[in-house]
């Protein structure tokens, strides 16, 4: 059976004309990944600011079209989709987007980003039936109705607005949510309850659950897959508790390394070292994260380094690795294992 | 210069915060005016900062942290007002000077980088622009900087907030969201000011340049010998980076003290099971929050507002809105539970 989603060694580049190649940003650089309707997983994308998660969520949605490579929808090429396709496109795949801010139209209540899906995609039979799912939705992320309805979205805290568009893809039940920071903005205690929320989802409806966050110690908590990317690049990829207790990669260990701890006697050491970035995307030949690692070897500045296999569930781009072998297939997805669920086919 | 008995110990390594006080809040009040009611969504705050103390301050999303900062700076728009209290910075009460002055006192002395302040750029403007604009807004009126200063400038301000010289000439819209609050920040310290007020200036950042981000914040206050009030939700980097912790729920201030004693020893229950739902690397435990919701802050409890939540309460709470208490050692808490322990 053909994937639900593939991304069929995608690369997305912004900018760089004739004139001016140097401001080129290859911001996803040839990723292989699949998203398997009867596997349903939560695979956190962690990674440097400005790395390309955001980016790859669009190239996932559609909103984006890969530079190079294919992005497929059930095994068909997604731009030559009907009408019809992309329509049940839009419905089954249900973006949280990053920025609560910006995701909102000022002139229309709050109410009116959950009821639009509603009426869109006639997920209720009558208005009561309506309000009814807006409730359930709501509650779910810890919001009062009473107090949530009927606002405007300047008349709501960052947190509260940043949960509306949660309790929006939940309504929806689809079967892939992509979930850019979802809960960046709230306390430790929501971030809890809603993430158990989302992974009920994924439980027990079988959804797959793409959850791009800088927060490492949530995504060890609710994840079984995680890939790390830097500079377009998937770094690191693998099953969550391969990667949290044996981080291969050297920017993995130095984000690990970097987690603030809840503790104030666990101090942070010294700053890390800062990439100079002096080497832009068209120029870069060899492993992106060279200038910056402490463990740089020759080979390192001149080639790029293959997706290195270290276990049944791990891999690395890094020449440190190269003895393990490479990857047999591209789709990075292939070291990820799924968890059994009760999945009842929506 | 303070001299070293006048200085309050602190976790920070070498440093002391002055015994001077920055910032007073006294009985502090905002509410929002709706058509279903008030909404107190600060009230009744005392708090002082010192000179160069950075204060964290955390608590349940929606629970007033924003609508502090704002409020303080009286950057809060109808229908939301100041209802109440004082707000006094170097010996003036900002609640009580004209608009015109208040306006010169947040350009002289105050930086705000505020929440979502990746949104406050401006589209059709490049990113040396913004900041130069803002350089400029600020220089009085005889003073005035040479091309090559400004340019030497804007690429020392990108480089302390670990971006690259070629986003000087990029637009917000070709910038990755951690990339434009990084801008946001830089144009925020590019000011000098004596008091930074900076609303989750980290959330959207990787931990990596989280660490640079607040390790520079941290270098330019000292130097400049600021005070910084920080609200955010990440606990971890509170720990890191604070000196002194204080917890909002439900409009109030329930629980202040220096970082190390609070999070070793959690006085309020709130604060306490705030602690305990962080999770961490080392297990994979139940991973659950704090059970029920935040009361409707149009319509607060006649007692405290956290009671019904509450594993510790007893018949004094639902009755009684309990005062903060002092309980030495500069940690305050607001909770019948401590009665006996406050001097
Ligand atoms: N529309 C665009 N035009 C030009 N460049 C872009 C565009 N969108 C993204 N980029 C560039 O692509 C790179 C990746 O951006 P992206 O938003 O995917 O990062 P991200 O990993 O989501 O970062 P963050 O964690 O900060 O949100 C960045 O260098 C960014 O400047
Ligand atoms: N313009 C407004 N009208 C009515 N209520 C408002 C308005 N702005 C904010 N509120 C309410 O005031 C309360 C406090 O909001 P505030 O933004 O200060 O919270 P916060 O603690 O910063 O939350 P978060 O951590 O989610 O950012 C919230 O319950 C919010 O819904
Ligand atoms: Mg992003
Ligand atoms: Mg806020």
């Amino acid at each position: 059976m053909s994937a639900f989603i593939e991304l069929d060694n995608v690369s997305k580049t912004f900018g760089g004309g004739v004139f001016n190649r140097s401001s080129m940003v290859v911001a996803v650089d040839n990723v292989s990944l699949s998203i398997h309707e009867d596997q349903p997983s939560i695979t956190t994308v962690a990674g440097e600011s400005g790395s390309g998660k955001t980016t790859l969520a669009r190239l996932l949605l559609g909103s984006h079209d890969p530079t190079e490579g294919k992005m497929l929808y059930r095994g068909k090429d997604f731009t030559k989709l009907t009408s019809k396709e992309r329509l049940r496109f839009r419905r089954e795949v249900q973006p949280i987007f990053q920025d609560p801010f910006e995701s909102y139209n000022p002139f229309y209540k709050v109410d009116h980003v959950l009821e639009a899906p509603i009426n869109n995609f006639k997920l209720a039979s009558s208005k009561s039936a309506s309000k009814k799912l807006i409730e359930e939705s709501l509650e779910m992320v810890g919001l009062v109705p009473e107090e949530t309805l009927g606002r405007f979205p300047h008349q709501l805290s960052g947190g509260q607005r940043q949960r509306i568009m949660v309790a929006r893809a939940l309504l929806l039940k689809p079967r892939v949510i992509l979930a850019d920071e979802p809960v960046s903005m709230v306390d430790a205690s929501l971030r809890a309850t809603i993430l158990q929320s989302i992974r009920k989802l994924n439980r027990d409806l079988g959804i797959s659950v793409i959850y791009i966050t800088h927060d490492l110690t949530t995504a060890y908590q609710i994840s079984d897959n995680i890939m790390v990317m830097y500079r377009g690049t998937v770094v690191e990829a693998g099953t969550v508790d391969a990667i949290i207790s044996n981080p291969s990669h050297p920017y993995t260990q130095l984000l690990i390394e970097s987690i603030p701890q809840p503790d104030p006697k666990k101090r942070w050491g010294e700053e890390p070292p800062q990439s100079d970035w002096e080497l832009t995307d068209d120029v870069l030949v060899g492993c992106k994260f060279a200038d910056r690692c402490s463990k740089v070897m020759d080979e390192c500045k001149s080639i790029r380094p293959d997706q290195f296999k270290i276990g049944k569930n791990q891999m690395a781009t890094c020449f440190l690795h190269k003895d393990a072998g490479k990857l047999s297939d591209d789709d990075l997805t292939s070291t990820f294992s799924y968890a059994e669920t009760t999945n009842e086919k929506a | 210069m303070t001299t070293p008995d006048a200085a309050i110990r602190t976790y920070r390594k070498g440093a002391s915060i002055s015994d001077k006080d920055a910032l007073i809040l006294e009985d502090f009040k905002v509410y929002y005016g709706t058509p279903r009611g008030t909404v107190k969504a600060v009230d009744g705050v005392n708090l002082t900062l010192k000179q160069g103390e950075r204060f964290a301050l955390v608590g349940e999303s929606g629970s007033g942290k924003s609508t502090l900062a704002m409020g303080l700076m009286r950057l809060i728009r109808p229908p939301g007002y100041i209802a109440g209290g004082t707000v006094t910075l170097k010996d003036k009460d900002l609640t009580d000077i004209s608009d015109e002055e208040m306006r010169l006192t947040r350009l002289s002395e105050m930086a705000l980088v505020p929440q979502g302040a990746m949104n406050s750029l401006n589209p059709v403007m490049r990113v040396e622009d913004q900041i130069s604009d803002g350089i400029i807004d600020h220089l009085g009126p005889k003073e005035s900087l040479s091309k090559d200063d400004m340019t030497k400038k804007i690429l020392e301000l990108l480089n302390n907030v670990g971006l690259r010289p070629n986003v000087a000439r990029l637009f917000p819209h070709e910038l990755s969201g951690g990339m434009k609050q990084r801008v946001a920040m830089a144009i925020g310290i590019s000011l000098k000011p004596s008091m930074i007020i900076a609303d989750e200036p980290t959330s959207a950042l990787d931990v990596v340049v989280q660490r640079q981000i607040m390790q520079t914040l941290g270098r330019l206050q000292e130097g400049l010998d600021a005070t910084i009030l920080l609200v955010g939700h990440d606990m971890g980097l509170v720990a890191q980076f604070a000196d002194t912790i204080g917890v909002m729920y439900a409009g109030r201030l329930v629980e202040v003290g220096p970082v190390d004693s609070v999070f070793s020893n959690p006085k309020h229950p709130y604060t306490r099971l705030l602690i305990d739902s962080l999770p961490s690397l080392d297990e994979k435990k139940d991973f659950v929050g704090i059970p029920g919701l935040p009361p409707q802050l149009i319509n607060l409890p006649s007692g405290c507002a956290f009671e019904e939540r509450c594993p510790s309460r007893f018949e004094r709470c639902p009755k009684e809105i309990p005062e903060a208490l002092n309980l030495g050692d500069r940690r305050r808490v607001a909770c019948h539970l401590f009665e006996n322990e406050a001097k």
